[in-house]
């Protein structure tokens, strides 16, 4: 911030002169170079240079279909999905047997693997330790979207 | 020689329009909701601003106030929810990009609103009711949420349309306006009134009906040139809305707005300097985030603060106060800083509170405006540069991550949202649960 102080008019001046400005050498401070200017040589990499890997475009094909949801049990740690993983559900892909699925039972999401072969619609944990629902007749499996990724952090 | 003629396509709109939107994004992430009677309340936890069916079934109007639905919702177990605008912006966000899929020409009207231009687009999409049914299926599939769209040739038109779509479950959720026999067309325009008609407000309805027009069919079957001579131009627009001929176009891009306002009532009635302050400090961070989003500065900011109206017992006060900025500015610093001069000008010390907010005018482009003499040279790039970097640090850890003037821990005056569900969509620690069980 520049601060400019004016000076006391003097009083014999009856004409309303316009008094020079004195500058506060202590608070201006003049900024002189303000760009940095490269040294050296440009970098032969300029040429090469691609955008970074972005897990978004590993995990997500489709943005607008596509949620996260944190899982709770360990019934799916046969298909490498443990309790605490992300899981990425895209509602755009069709879901179809041997997918790993997101279904609403009991007003519940739980994600079991699908598997819909000749006319029996089953939901299949994977691990030992847990049955597999079966659907009975003119039951309706709500599938809420497709499982189509997994993330997981590691405490360190 | 042969000259080939391009056929000019008519003009073909599409309104898109997502059913009760805000209860429908409840919905999507909470089965129990589900075929529940479902609210969804202002700010506050004031009044219904979002109904389910079941809910408008039973009779609630839009806007009613909370406390007026107590007993009915305990005798038909209704859920009131605050709003959850998180979630519903990043819904909205998607319903819109899934739009932009089907056509170049996308005009956001409103959070749950959307017009699509289709002109020159039939080679594509021959059948309107054939696009509509893609849209309804494939929005209902990527977001859950369900839609209605209306076609016609003209805004207006669409718009009708919609409600028709709505109103009359046997259109399966889309009505083409722009295709119907002419009979027919006619039959349902006049079973419609005048009231629905975009842009038609409970006033000129009410001038209209003196008028004996009654329903769309008798608007259009007027001559626009009555309608200017004795409403203005606008309602002669609306008539040949009706006619078929297109006088409103397509707003592509939104417009830079001309004035800010972030204001809202407090949780609790306050009444003490400090909190007022604070408050006025929070309305005008919230209003230069937006300033800066829309790449503006402001040189002026006015504050006002209120008491509560509606109860008569109390002393009542309210005032405001215009500060001039000596530099136009989008700075969250300066702002509040001019900002702040408002109460410590208008306060009146014994009255309680209720409402407080701040008006940015003066709006300009970053772009064009005249820096001043006496800037030190690059200021405006440092100043530029730590906003965006508040900016950026608030979307990534929640609003009021970086805040200025934030005193108080517990803030009294915050909104009132005593049932809101987790932003489901935009916080990693909100994502809702899949059981593995």
């Amino acid at each position: 911030m520049t601060i400019i102080v004016p000076v006391e008019p003097t009083s014999e001046s009856t004409l309303p002169v316009l008094q020079r400005a004195k500058l506060d050498p202590a608070v201006c401070i003049l900024p002189l170079l303000q760009h940095r200017i490269p040294g050296g040589f440009p970098s032969p990499a300029d040429d090469y240079v691609e955008k970074e890997l972005d897990l978004n475009h590993y995990l997500v094909r489709n943005k607008a279909a596509t949620y996260f949801f944190r899982v709770i049990g360990n019934s799916m740690t046969g298909a490498h999905i443990h309790d605490g993983d992300m899981l990425v559900v895209d509602r755009s892909v069709e879901p179809k047997h041997g997918h790993i699925v997101l279904a609403v039972i009991n007003n519940e999401y739980t994600v079991k693997r699908l598997y819909a072969c000749n006319g029996v619609i089953e939901l299949h944990a994977e691990n030992p330790a847990y049955p597999p629902i079966r659907l009975r007749e003119h039951e309706e499996l709500q599938v809420w979207g497709v499982v189509v990724g997994t993330v997981a952090r590691f405490i360190v | 020689m042969s000259t080939d003629i391009i056929p000019i396509s008519r003009p073909l709109f599409a309104l898109v329009d997502v059913n009760n939107f805000y209860v429908s994004c409840e919905r999507a992430f909470n089965p129990d909701l589900v075929n529940q009677p479902v609210v969804v309340l202002s700010n506050n936890d004031g009044c219904a601003v979002a109904r389910s069916n079941e809910v408008k079934a039973l009779g609630v109007k839009m806007g009613t106030p909370w406390f007026q639905l107590k007993e009915l919702a305990k005798q038909h177990g209704i859920v009131a929810l605050s709003s959850n605008y998180t979630l519903y912006g990043d819904m909205s966000n998607r319903v819109m990009t899934i739009l932009r899929d089907f056509s170049p020409h996308v005009e956001v009207y409103s959070i749950d609103e959307c017009f699509l231009g289709l002109q020159g687009l039939g080679s594509l999409w021959p059948i309107p009711t054939g696009i509509g049914q893609t849209i309804r299926h494939r929005i209902r599939q990527w977001t859950t949420l369900p839609v209605c769209v209306g076609f016609g040739t003209t805004k207006t038109l669409a718009k009708l349309a919609n409600h028709i779509a709505k109103k009359q479950p046997s259109f399966n959720g889309v009505c083409d306006l722009s295709t119907m026999p002419h009979e027919q067309f006619e039959a349902w325009l006049s079973t419609i009134e005048v009231g629905e008609v975009w842009g038609v407000g409970r006033q000129l309805s009410l001038h209209l009906n003196a008028a004996g027009i009654k329903t769309v069919q008798a608007l259009r079957a007027t001559p626009p040139a009555w309608l200017r001579a004795k409403f203005g131009v606008v309602m002669e627009r609306l008539g040949y809305e009706l006619r078929g001929i297109s006088c409103l176009a397509l707003e592509e891009l939104s417009a830079p707005k001309k004035q800010i306002i972030s204001s809202r009532s407090f949780g609790q009635l306050i009444d003490s300097l400090t909190e007022l302050s604070e408050s006025v400090a929070s309305f005008t961070s919230s209003a230069a985030e937006r300033l800066r989003r829309q790449n503006s500065v402001c040189n002026a900011i006015q504050v006002f603060i209120q008491t509560n109206p509606f109860r008569e017992q109390d002393k009542q006060y309210s005032n405001c106060m215009t500060v001039p900025l000596p530099n136009a500015s989008s700075d969250t610093r300066l702002l509040v800083r001019a900002a702040l001069f408002g109460p410590k000008r208008i306060y009146r010390p014994g009255y309680a509170y209720k409402k407080a907010g701040v008006i940015l005018t003066g709006i300009d482009s970053a772009a064009v405006h005249q820096e001043s003499l006496f800037t030190l040279h690059g200021a405006g790039n440092r100043s530029a540069k730590l906003m965006s970097v508040l900016d950026q640090l608030n979307q990534r850890y929640g609003r009021e991550t970086v805040a200025i003037f934030s005193v108080s821990k517990n803030k009294p005056w915050m909104m009132q949202q005593k049932n809101r569900t987790p932003c489901y969509t935009t916080n990693w620690q909100d994502v809702p649960i899949a059981y593995a069980h």
